[in-house]
């Protein structure tokens, strides 16, 4: 019979299948983190039980950490606190524990690629909903709840039923300026926060057989937030080529049998998905979000939709323009901004960090611009260094942080102020996610480099004529 | 952690008749520290509960006394966001048996389900009869029947039938959790996980 890649790796993972019921699927890698792990731990504690597999688990600190000063103690003390519960934790069963200031500490989807934790045909977990990220690399991925991350810890299974499937196939020529994000952004607008709920995503097509792991990472990243619980794309010479070498990849012969099976981890031709959507590479250009959810984007040209026009209901599309102090009809381009983020699982790799730099490149911070740039590892950040981006961000007048989940989900300091607009390449404009009463514009590393320098919001694509010309 | 067995709910409902309510909504990341569970319900819908000086926002809904209950009533797509249990943890915590929305992002509904609150879903129509009945009655009562799968406004007598897979029904009738079952078929997985390397 024929099979979809999620097929595949999902029914070589299941250990019994419920009648009814869930299927109960084996883990082969976890990721944990301090902030959804410490409850469950505690729940090990009082079964009197050990972590199963503490080679199948993986713990970094990255949500709840500052990002200047890591070398110093953290001064919040409940911070600190959940900070030093992990660590205990990770002693106490075992588990490699990468926390503040070691060299592969890191955003947990960031690192779990770098340290080739992240593999085709795996399944890989954690108590976050970007998890999604790994299925870059042909792997199920997606996040559980802390419940969940006690069943792992102690069992490596969850209980899940087998979700449905759906393909989106993007095929043509990106337009000048469009990125992965841009293109994650477009599908989303489409389909809304909601239209993939149920369902597991395969992207394929042209777009995602030519972008790169990074952009592959930023698109199956987003999967989430169009409610599917995630987005894998098939694996590929440039998949083998990014996962080789790497410290937790198979070696030797085991590389060569792995590679063997990873080829075999494609959508079969005559495969069906319960759904499939196709869209025309050429129709995206660079996004930004207006409102309180991700699936209130469009393209940066474009005037903010009236009610009449939006699905749904009209009383929460006004309380979310109420919210941003946005107007039907507006225009996006020219509104000024307080602040830009560039960072987050979403967007806080090196492409992302070249992609800005290609922008601000020979100009200056704008004065009314706090900008808050946060690598996404000490990896990542060893190479602004190394090529030579970190000369290009100081002489612009931008100061490089250090690396954390930061004010994606302003769980730490880094919180934007109430009434505020950041241009943020992280992954939610949610009504205060990034600090009490801030408002988010959601965009690409290069439309917040656009922001950046202008100080308010402006279409990267004028930025950039002399590149292309 | 085992969790209160869930049969038949008859109760008042709190109605929130917003959509995409999400995660950071019903329990802001900055609220997320603790290492036990405990006290999340205070922080349950936070800002839109109360203002930065910590006074309650009069217009909220849970802030109204004439709204009381141990279901929520919330609009399409409930829960959208973030993986955070503790946003389950908050709506437990506070008094909530179950919630009742015409859809529900699914990390949040297996988050309920995992720790004893019933996500109800029901049809976009009968969410708007129970907001309306709510709006003309505040005290009216909604009944929960899992045994039977229905959910009734006892005012009127309508009633709709809502899915549950017979595994998760049977744990929360039983208030089992999904680890003992894991636990039990211990061996089993062990011996797959011999053939999975990793």
């Amino acid at each position: 019979m024929s099979k979809t890649l999620f097929d595949k790796v999902w029914d070589s993972h299941v250990v019994q299948q419920i009648e009814n019921g869930p299927d109960v699927l084996f883990i082969d890698r976890h990721l944990v983190h301090e902030v959804t792990s410490p409850v469950a731990f505690l729940g090990l504690k009082n079964r009197d039980i050990k972590v199963l597999y503490p080679e199948r688990t993986f713990a970094t600190a990255d949500h709840n950490t500052p990002t200047r000063n890591q070398h110093l103690p953290v001064k919040d003390k409940l911070s600190a606190n959940q900070l030093k519960a992990l660590e205990e934790n990770s002693k106490a069963h075992n588990i490699p524990y990468w926390g503040l200031g070691h060299e592969k500490n890191g955003i947990v989807h960031v690192i779990g690629p770098e340290n080739g934790i992240t593999v085709p045909g795996a399944t890989i977990v954690c108590g976050d909903s970007h998890t999604s990220t790994h299925g870059a690399f042909g792997a199920i991925a997606f996040g559980i709840g802390t419940s969940e991350v006690e069943m792992v810890l102690s069992t490596q299974c969850i209980m899940q039923p087998k979700p449905k499937s759906m393909r989106i196939n993007v095929n043509g020529k990106l337009n000048k300026a469009v990125t992965p994000k841009d293109v994650a952004l477009f599908i989303i607008s489409k389909l809304t926060t909601s239209g993939a709920t149920g369902y597991f995503v395969e992207y394929a097509g042209d777009v995602f057989r030519d972008m790169s792991m990074e952009g592959r990472m930023t698109v199956c990243n987003l999967s989430i937030e169009m409610g599917a619980r995630g987005g894998m794309i098939a694996p590929d010479e440039k998949t083998f080529d990014y996962v080789e070498g790497k410290e937790y990849a198979p070696k030797g012969a085991d590389w060569n049998k792995a590679t063997e099976y990873w080829q075999t981890l494609y959508s079969d031709d005559d495969a069906t998905f319960d759904k499939e959507i196709n869209f025309d590479a050429s129709e995206i250009e660079p996004m930004i979000t207006y409102g309180t959810n991700p699936g209130m984007g469009m393209g940066i040209s474009n005037d903010i939709p009236m009610a009449e026009a939006v699905e749904g209901g009209m009383a929460t599309y006004k309380k979310s323009l109420n919210y941003m102090a946005f107007a039907e009809g507006d225009a996006m381009i020219g509104k000024p901004i307080d602040f830009v983020f560039l960072g987050s699982c979403t967007n806080g790799r090196i492409e992302d960090f070249r992609a800005f730099a290609s922008i601000i490149k020979g100009r200056k911070k704008a004065d009314n611009v706090t900008a808050w740039l946060v690598p996404g590892s000490h990896r990542v950040e060893e190479a602004i260094k190394e090529e030579g981006i970190l000369d290009i961000l100081n002489t612009a007048g931008f100061e490089l942080r250090e690396p954390g989940c930061s004010a994606c989900l302003a769980m730490n300091d880094d919180k934007i102020p109430a009434g505020k607009y950041a241009v943020s390449t992280s992954n939610r404009n949610f009504e205060g996610r990034q600090g009490p009463g801030s408002r988010t514009l959601l965009a690409s590393p290069l439309v917040a480099a656009a922001a950046a320098v202008t100080g308010k919001v402006t279409d990267p694509r004028e930025l950039m004529e002399e590149v292309l010309a | 952690m085992a969790y209160d067995k869930f049969n038949i709910l008859k109760s008042s409902a709190v109605p929130l008749p917003i959509e995409n309510v999400d995660t950071d909504q019903i329990i802001p990341a900055r609220f997320l520290k603790a290492t036990e569970r405990k006290g999340f319900g205070d922080n349950l819908f936070r800002d839109w509960r109360y203002n930065s000086d910590d006074t309650p926002k009069e217009h909220f809904v849970l802030n109204n006394p004439i709204y009381s209950g141990k279901i929520l009533v919330g609009g399409k797509n409930f829960g959208s966001g973030s993986s955070r249990e503790h946003a389950a943890w908050a709506v437990y915590d506070y008094g909530f048996r179950c919630v009742v929305s015409s859809f529900f992002a699914d990390i949040f509904r297996n988050n309920c389900l995992n720790i004893g609150v019933l996500p109800v879903q029901v049809s976009p129509e009968f969410l708007d009869k129970i907001f309306k009945a709510i709006e003309s009655n505040p005290e009216t009562e909604l009944e929960i029947n899992l045994p039977e799968q229905t959910i009734t406004i006892l005012e009127s007598g309508e009633s709709e039938s809502f899915a549950i897979n017979d595994y998760k029904k049977e744990n929360m009738l039983n208030g089992f959790d999904d680890i003992d079952y894991l636990l039990n078929i211990k061996n089993n997985i062990e011996e797959f996980a011999q053939n999975t390397p990793l």
